[in-house]
């Protein structure tokens, strides 16, 4: 699909989504964010994990998010994929009735139903995405299952199937992730994110903790499947490397807020945003 | 002939906050009209602001002030100085190409991938790899190296990977950055018969080059930059 001038065109929409952990009081969101230097309310102590953050991703795009330690990043994605529960705001998938109904408001059965069929998460630590008491090829099917799919036979082939994709040796699809390496815990965790076809995979830092060749593996990955598939992603990183080389626009993240979007190429080489400057500036 | 492009007092200055909100002005005023078909070539000193305007205009960096009105290809008009990030990577997507002064390129993608790249969604993968064959022989680039890693290769053959990936897709906007530089004689001559066959074809390029050659063969008018702004505009 095209991305020009189709204001229609989008997959997700996302407005005004905040989080706060504690007890916010009514001056909270004014009195934090990057002006202040702080996401800690001075009234209440409260902790403004995200706020305000509005975007629109379009079919077959991969948006970037970046911003240090403690930026919210993780928040966003997390919320995204319902793993926590959004304080306020709106969030529209263009296939869950025409973009019309605020996911946040959804119910329970709803939500899991859109974490099985329409969305895909990949953890930085496997241990968040995979069940380590479950073989490799039984984690794959797990969220098969989920999808609605019971045909054993079908389930295997698909399972074996992916992981072929993602070069994790079939010998060993009935072990444990747990006698995995780090770089193939992630590659079963890409598998079985992506094991339902999903239209939209969040990616959270996947590839912090590899060795760099390892690294580069993992994200060669990701380059060909989204090349093949199409899929849309929204890729969070701290590390300006892999956002150059997976992403088409991006997002930087302070306190919470997004202090500074465009272009990749842009944000890399012409940040506009004092706290940009001083990430672009910091690279190696 | 149809305008192409139209650029309307263009500013830009960097603001570096890591020098305290230290400001530096790189173009200032730049006005200029491009027919389509035209290729005209900007020239100055290093530091001129050449490359500066080659890179507002692609939206790698964002113009300070000004337009840069460009007339796409379904007959509409989109200011890339303002336009929206979905639109620009549309338009990047669909009719305008830059290609920089050396090859910024994936790692571990061989050359011949580097280069099919360009046609993934537009040919079928036979043809696109005929036609990217095609261009390393033209462009005198050995056998051996095509599925080899750029990022081992030496300038003048990572060169000519960065023309082969911008000019295969036969872009209808061309913006191209010394493509000339560190190749010999022969090969100078294969890169420009190739933009020229563009240019018969209907591409609109700015061309950004310090060789003479390259600068009378190729362009139709020059622009002459000098500290960032536009100090005369001349027939080649």
């Amino acid at each position: 699909m095209s991305h020009q001038d189709t204001e229609d065109g989008w997959l997700l929409r996302v407005r005004s989504l905040t989080k706060v952990y504690g007890d916010p009081a009514e001056t909270t969101l004014a009195r934090t964010g990057p002006k202040f230097d702080s996401n800690i309310c001075p009234d209440t102590g409260a902790i403004v994990a995200i706020a305000g953050i509005d975007f629109d991703l379009y079919p077959g795009e991969v948006l970037g998010v970046v911003g240090e330690s403690g930026s919210g990043k993780s928040t966003l994605v997390q919320l995204l994929f319902f793993d926590q529960e959004a304080t306020s705001g709106e969030v529209y998938l263009k296939s869950v009735d025409g973009g019309r109904t605020n996911l946040l408001t959804a119910s329970h059965q709803r939500k899991r139903y859109m974490r099985n069929h329409l969305l895909g998460m990949v953890y930085q630590n496997p241990r968040d995405g995979l069940n380590f008491s479950f073989t490799s090829g039984g984690n794959i099917a797990e969220k098969l299952l989920m999808a609605g799919s019971f045909h054993v036979g079908r389930i295997r082939d698909r399972a074996s199937y992916l992981l072929m994709q993602t070069e994790v040796p079939i010998q060993r699809m009935d072990e444990t992730p747990s006698s995995f390496s780090g770089g193939m815990q992630q590659r079963v965790q890409i598998s079985k994110a992506i094991a339902n076809n999903p239209p939209l995979v969040f990616l959270d830092e996947v590839t912090s903790g590899l060795d760099v060749s390892v690294q580069a593996k993992v994200l060669d990955l990701i380059r060909r499947l989204q090349h093949e598939l199409g899929i849309s992603m929204i890729v969070v990183s701290h590390d300006l490397g892999v956002i150059r080389m997976l992403t088409d626009r991006t997002m930087v993240l302070k306190h919470g807020h997004i202090v500074e979007h465009g272009l990749t190429d842009q944000i890399l080489q012409d940040p506009q945003h004092a706290y940009t400057q001083l990430l672009v500036s910091s690279l190696l | 002939m149809a305008t192409i492009l139209e650029v309307e007092d263009l500013h830009k200055e960097f603001k570096l906050h890591i020098l305290g909100g230290k400001r530096i002005g790189a173009l200032e005023a730049i006005s200029f009209v491009m027919e389509e078909g035209e290729i005209i070539g900007l020239t100055g000193k290093s530091g001129a602001g050449k490359s500066t305007l080659m890179k507002c205009i692609y939206r790698t960096y964002l113009p300070s002030s000004g337009s840069i009105r460009l007339r796409t290809s379904d007959g509409g008009v989109a200011d890339l100085a303002t336009a929206t990030e979905h639109d620009v990577l549309g338009v990047r997507k669909s009719e305008m190409t830059y290609c920089a002064q050396f090859l910024q390129a994936i790692p571990r993608v061989p050359a011949i991938e580097v280069v099919c790249e360009t046609l993934r969604q537009r040919k079928p993968r036979e043809d696109a790899l005929r036609i990217a064959r095609d261009c390393f022989v033209r462009l005198g680039l050995p056998e051996e190296l095509w599925d080899a890693y750029p990022s081992t290769f030496s300038g003048g053959e990572q060169q000519r990977i960065n023309i082969s990936r911008a000019i295969i897709g036969q872009p209808r906007f061309l913006l191209v950055d010394e493509p000339t530089a560190s190749l010999d004689l022969k090969t100078k001559d294969a890169v420009i018969d190739m933009m020229l066959e563009l240019k018969a074809h209907g591409t609109s390029i700015i061309l950004i080059t310090h060789d003479e050659h390259t600068l009378r063969r190729m362009a139709d008018r020059c622009l002459h930059l000098e500290a960032g702004r536009i100090l005369q505009s001349v027939a080649v």
